[in-house]
């Protein structure tokens, strides 16, 4: 999925990106960044209401293309400088977690981890 | 052979800053080549720990030494150090505040974590001196 159709599915404002057609192929929502880092699958997505730094230094570790903060949120400007450098899109979403993680899903877009 | 070897301060109760080491540490590997599975397994390990010594030994530094076949990381704190190692690698087990847990982390998924992505991962740990941790990453997984 590109990330403009991601944009289409949770009429998600940009908050900085450059390249929307970047295909994104897994995403993961959470606001526990080591529940994330748990997850490990190549150019991911990260949903979170977390708007702090971290959020953008933990999908920076993924390599995430894209964070969705959900709820509307907006993060500072330190966070979207960090974003900048890191070459991360952000969107800013005002469905909760629960209901931009189904779309999304409902859309195609798996979480790229099988039950053990 | 031997290694690049690079030393980088952990500044305590700044997490604003905190995974700037491990982001660097990245983007040398990427520079030198690396795979990026081991890269990813680098900075993940890296990150969780730099978070750790924020959160609860008021910062230290990393001693990273690439070769051409593994990266090795030293991460020294002086802190309250770690009493029962066992336990604190117990998936769910943790002793962060909830005013880190706010911040998206705490959840006693860090240890486990750098276990999982580590190849070798050692603690020595004096409770009342600090903490070192040593890991070690292979450039190539056996398979």
């Amino acid at each position: 999925m590109l990330i403009r159709e991601v944009m289409q599915i949770l009429n998600a404002d940009v908050i900085w990106g450059e390249d929307f057609n970047i295909e994104i192929h897994t995403a993961c929502g959470s606001d526990m960044m080591s529940d994330a880092l748990a997850f490990v699958k190549d150019q991911g997505m990260l949903l979170t209401g977390l708007l702090n730094p971290q959020a953008v230094r933990t999908a920076e570790m993924l390599d995430m293309r894209c964070i969705v903060f959900v709820r509307g949120k907006v993060p500072g400007q330190d966070v979207i400088d960090l974003a900048k450098d890191c070459g991360i899109v952000l969107l800013s979403t005002k469905e909760r977690m629960f209901t931009a993680c189904g779309k999304l899903y409902k859309a195609g877009l798996g979480g790229g981890c099988e039950l053990q | 052979m031997k290694p690049i070897t690079k030393r980088y301060e952990v500044l305590g109760d700044d997490f604003t800053h905190a995974g700037e080491a491990s982001g660097k540490v990245k983007s040398m590997l990427r520079q030198l080549g690396y795979n990026s599975d081991a890269i990813r397994r680098v900075a993940i390990a890296m990150y969780e720990g730099e978070i750790n010594m924020v959160i609860h030994a008021n910062g230290g530094y990393a001693e990273v030494s690439v070769y051409p076949d593994r990266v090795e990381v030293l991460l020294s704190d002086t802190g309250p150090g770690i009493k029962d190692i066992e336990l604190a690698m117990k998936e769910g087990y943790s002793t962060a505040p909830d005013e880190v847990r706010a911040l998206g982390f705490g959840a006693g998924m860090g240890l486990s974590n750098i276990q999982k992505y580590t190849d070798d991962m050692r603690i020595e740990s004096q409770v009342g001196v600090g903490t070192n941790m040593y890991m070690t990453i292979l450039a190539q997984r056996p398979e």
